[in-house]
């Protein structure tokens, strides 16, 4: 009989698993159905998986809603798409994979509609759907208003439906990919466990989609007693989609690229809405607007600080002058930008504006309602504070990490940027998605299920190019348990050395071992203890201290199930942070400043460091090899600049 | 805004198999006390974790004898506000309750289809096989939604 530290081994073989149930994998599921149908036709049938760790209906990023879609082009042309975004993360991006989406993702959002997400529309459209040629209702230029207290839910719902929940597997948490013994740039299986039952889980298939989230909980939140929780960044994705890819030898791309997205303080809350919704301003303690006042400092970062839009982090970067010169607190003023509308509007206009408001928290992040209804907040009578967040790693939101892939080859993009199959990494058969794909930002909901779609059917197109390709694992099925249920192991063998069952030399639990990992980050990686900022000398320390701590993530105990799960993520955040480290350590430069800068070289360096930054990692040695890639544009940018 | 589950109201999902709760949190956070031995109280529910609440709300809104609740981060928000939904199937009314006692209730919709009654593939194209290494999905005829100005592109 299976029990705690005695699992029941399951082994599968799959021709194709899916690796996560938001977004990404959502797209994925959805376009693979009709592709698998006509594969079967021909008399190729095509065996699917798909894992989640959670349960599908509220996994992922987008567990509590979304009030916008912010990736819906309509009338523009892709090429506009890519320019925004490239010039939003600093210039170095791949304009072959941002364009490809842009020309896709509208029909993701169509789906969406057609499904049953409610999505605003302007005057005298109601009801006139967006294929129909309904116009939206936009908050900014790429961005679309919803009713998304179910988004996930209608998403998800089509994905079960298209793929069947007996191909489905929820709370099953993948610890590591396995490489194929005959060829280690192959991939052949998957390992992971049941968070319910004492069973452990070994795939083995011939492509896998990665799309396992971004990173929360790296760095030291903010708030750290119950508050711990209240991260921006949902703090249940931790790092898996980065470190698993890591492991396996895939290369990442711009793994020094971070979000520090500035909130509404403390329940960190959206502030889209009231920027573009409402034409709110961001000013510091004395009323002044710091986008104006600080407008000179944007003339340090040519020629990006000269675009009609700065970049995301350059907001920050002019935010913070006003914290270090001692200015805050930084304030939304909330009550001049209702006061303005209230001069054009009707009572009953202003009414719905203030439940528009309301539903913009209640949508995707309720506990900013909590926030204001505990501190009694008006609006429209008092202003209210603003916050720049702890780091987060992620690729599809307003930062770009992750892993390097194949593109389209019909763009005009270098040969060497596409190989074969869209979104296949380094790794054959390895493919990757929405949070997963580095270099290409700004994807956002629509467009990270537009993008699993797309690696949908490069994986199906991969298997059938591979029918006689039989994989097999480079690790034994003993070796994997002993690994995967190593912490189990270890709080069984010691847990009666000693009376408090958390204090213990053998081991560490997986909460202290995350503090530490918070700590290092936060002290020497330009967390919010060092106001985002770092040297080489201090990033040689958190080197050190991480190289111990990876050590000791091998001492992590697990006293049940859901301290295993902890344990894994927290192994999975440890090595998405070296990466992080590794790449701000090579790159000698401050390429993102406002996200973090590097002190000893604290400008931007267009000449040398207009490149990607990649990397691969060496499992067996546990070392990391990062390298200069060249970047090419595609699209003319320099309309962007004055 | 960790939540917490009133011992009056939870039934621990009359003893199913998986409670409501414990099926959807994305974190694992909620448990059943099948027992008593970790809370006191046997057959309920208990978040094991409170300082890992994202407070995305999903198990307060999916709990069908809405016997959990949220209770404002105690080291961020001043005590006696409460943020409550009622989710229906077509949409959800909030109810937001602030320290001073005033009261604010909204009703948004949340979908315009019946729950469970999409169909994911009525009217669609079926896959044709010779077309897989096109751009452009099954839905889109094999193209690209947007063909795009190709005088955009620089290097083409
Ligand atoms: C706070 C916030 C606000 C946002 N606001 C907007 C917005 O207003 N509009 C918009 O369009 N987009 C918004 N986004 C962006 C959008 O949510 C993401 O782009 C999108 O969800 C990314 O999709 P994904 O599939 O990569 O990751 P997710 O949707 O996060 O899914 C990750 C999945 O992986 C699973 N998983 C993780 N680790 C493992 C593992 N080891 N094993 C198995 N499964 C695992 C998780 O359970 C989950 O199912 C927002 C994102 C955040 C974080
Ligand atoms: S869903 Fe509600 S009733 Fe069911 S176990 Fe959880 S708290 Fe109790
Ligand atoms: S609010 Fe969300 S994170 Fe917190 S216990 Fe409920 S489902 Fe889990």
């Amino acid at each position: 009989m299976a029990e705690f530290g005695n699992p029941e081994v399951i082994e599968e073989e799959v021709d194709i698993l899916l690796i996560g149930g938001g977004m990404g994998a959502c797209g994925a599921a959805y376009e693979l159905g009709p592709w698998l149908e006509a594969a079967k036709a021909q008399g190729h049938d095509i065996s699917v998986k798909l894992v989640d760790k959670a349960a599908m209906d509220r996994s992922g990023a987008v567990a509590q809603g979304l009030s916008s879609i912010n990736t819906y082009l309509g009338e523009s042309d892709p090429a506009d798409y890519a320019r925004m975004v490239s010039n939003d993360l600093m210039g170095i991006t791949r304009d072959d994979l941002v364009y490809d989406l842009g020309r896709h993702v509208d029909d993701s959002v169509h789906l969406f509609e057609e499904w049953g997400l409610p999505i605003w529309k302007r005057p005298g459209d109601e009801g006139k759907s967006l294929k129909d040629g309904g116009q939206p209702v936009r908050s900014g230029k790429w961005q679309i208003m919803i009713n998304g207290e179910s988004y996930k839910w209608i998403v998800a719902e089509a994905a079960k439906k298209a793929l069947g929940m007996d191909r489905i597997q929820e709370r099953v948490f993948i610890v590591k990919l396995i490489n194929d013994k005959n060829d280690p740039t192959r991939i052949a299986g998957a390992v992971g466990f049941s968070t319910r039952d004492h069973k452990l889980f070994i795939y083995k298939f011939k492509a896998c989609l990665l799309v396992a989230g971004g990173c929360a909980n790296i760095f030291r939140p903010r708030s750290v007693g119950e508050g711990t929780g209240r991260a921006w960044y949902p703090v249940w994705n931790a790092g898996s989609t980065y470190a698993m890819a890591a492991e396996a030898g895939a290369e990442l791309t711009m793994m020094e690229s971070r979000f520090v997205p500035v909130r509404f303080k403390d329940g960190y809350g959206p502030v889209g809405a009231w920027f573009l919704l409402f034409k709110a301003k961001a000013t510091n303690a004395f009323g002044e607007v710091y986008m104006d006042t600080n407008k000179e400092l944007l003339n340090d970062y040519p020629p990006y600080g000269q675009a009609a839009v700065p970049a995301s982090c350059l907001h920050n970067h002019l935010m913070m002058k006003e914290m270090h010169e001692g200015r805050g607190p930084i304030y939304m003023d909330t009550p001049t930008a209702l006061a303005n509308l209230a001069e054009t509007m009707t009572s009953k206009e202003i009414r719905q504006m203030e439940a528009e408001a309301w539903e913009d928290f209640l949508d995707m992040c309720i506990g900013q309602a909590g926030v204001w209804a505990g501190e009694n907040i008006e609006p429209e009578k008092q202003p209210s504070e603003l916050m720049p967040t702890e780091p987060y790693l992620l690729g599809s939101h307003s930062g770009c990490c992750g892993i390097w892939v194949s593109g389209p080859d019909d763009v005009g993009a270098p040969d060497a940027w596409n190989w074969g199959y869209r979104s296949m990494t380094t790794i054959k058969g390895l493919f990757t998605a929405a949070d997963g794909v580095g270099a290409s930002g700004h994807k956002f909901s629509s467009g990270s299920h537009a993008e699993g779609r797309l690696a949908a059917k490069a994986m199906v197109k991969y298997v059938m190019d591979n029918k006689d390709v039989a994989p097999e694992l480079d690790t034994t099925v003993d070796e994997l348990v002993e690994d995967i249920y190593r912490p189990v192991r270890t709080y069984l063998e010691h847990k009666d050395y000693t009376t408090a069952i958390d204090v213990n030399p053998h081991y560490i639990t997986p909460r202290m071992l995350q503090f530490r990992l918070q700590k290092i980050m936060d002290e020497y990686c330009a967390g919010v203890a060092t106001m985002y900022q770092t040297n080489e000398n201090m990033l040689k320390v958190c080197e050190e201290k991480l190289g111990m701590l990876k050590e000791d993530a091998l001492k992590m105990r697990a006293k049940d199930l859901h301290e295993l799960l902890r344990a894994w993520e927290n192994y999975h955040r440890v090595l998405t942070a070296e990466a992080h480290m590794k790449h701000i350590q090579f790159r000698e430069e401050t390429r993102y400043p406002g996200f973090y800068y590097r002190m000893d070289k604290n400008f931007v360096d267009e000449e040398n460091w207009k490149c990607f930054v990649n990397s691969t990692y060496d499992k067996k040695t546990q070392t990391w090899n990062v390298f200069k890639v060249e970047h090419v544009d595609i699209v003319d940018k320099s309309k962007l600049f004055k | 805004m960790p939540t917490f589950v009133r011992t009056d109201k939870c039934d621990g999902c009359k003893g199913q198999d998986k409670t409501a709760c414990m099926y959807i949190c994305p974190h694992d956070l909620m448990k059943l006390d099948k027992d008593g031995c970790e809370t006191g109280h046997a057959m309920r529910a208990f978040n094991q974790e409170p300082e890992q609440c994202w407070e995305c709300y999903s198990c307060v809104k999916i709990c069908p004898q809405q016997a959990i609740e949220c209770r404002a981060y105690a080291d961020i928000v001043p005590m006696g506000g409460s943020v409550q939904p009622l989710r229906g199937t077509d949409s959800i009314v909030w109810t937001i309750k602030f320290r001073n006692g005033n009261l604010k209730r909204f009703k948004f919709p949340i979908r315009t289809t019946a729950e469970g009654s999409i169909d994911p593939y009525a009217d669609k194209a079926a896959a044709d096989l010779s077309k897989i290494g096109n751009s452009g999905y099954f839905t889109t005829n094999f193209e690209p939604q947007k063909s795009g100005d190709p005088s955009k592109l620089i290097r083409k």
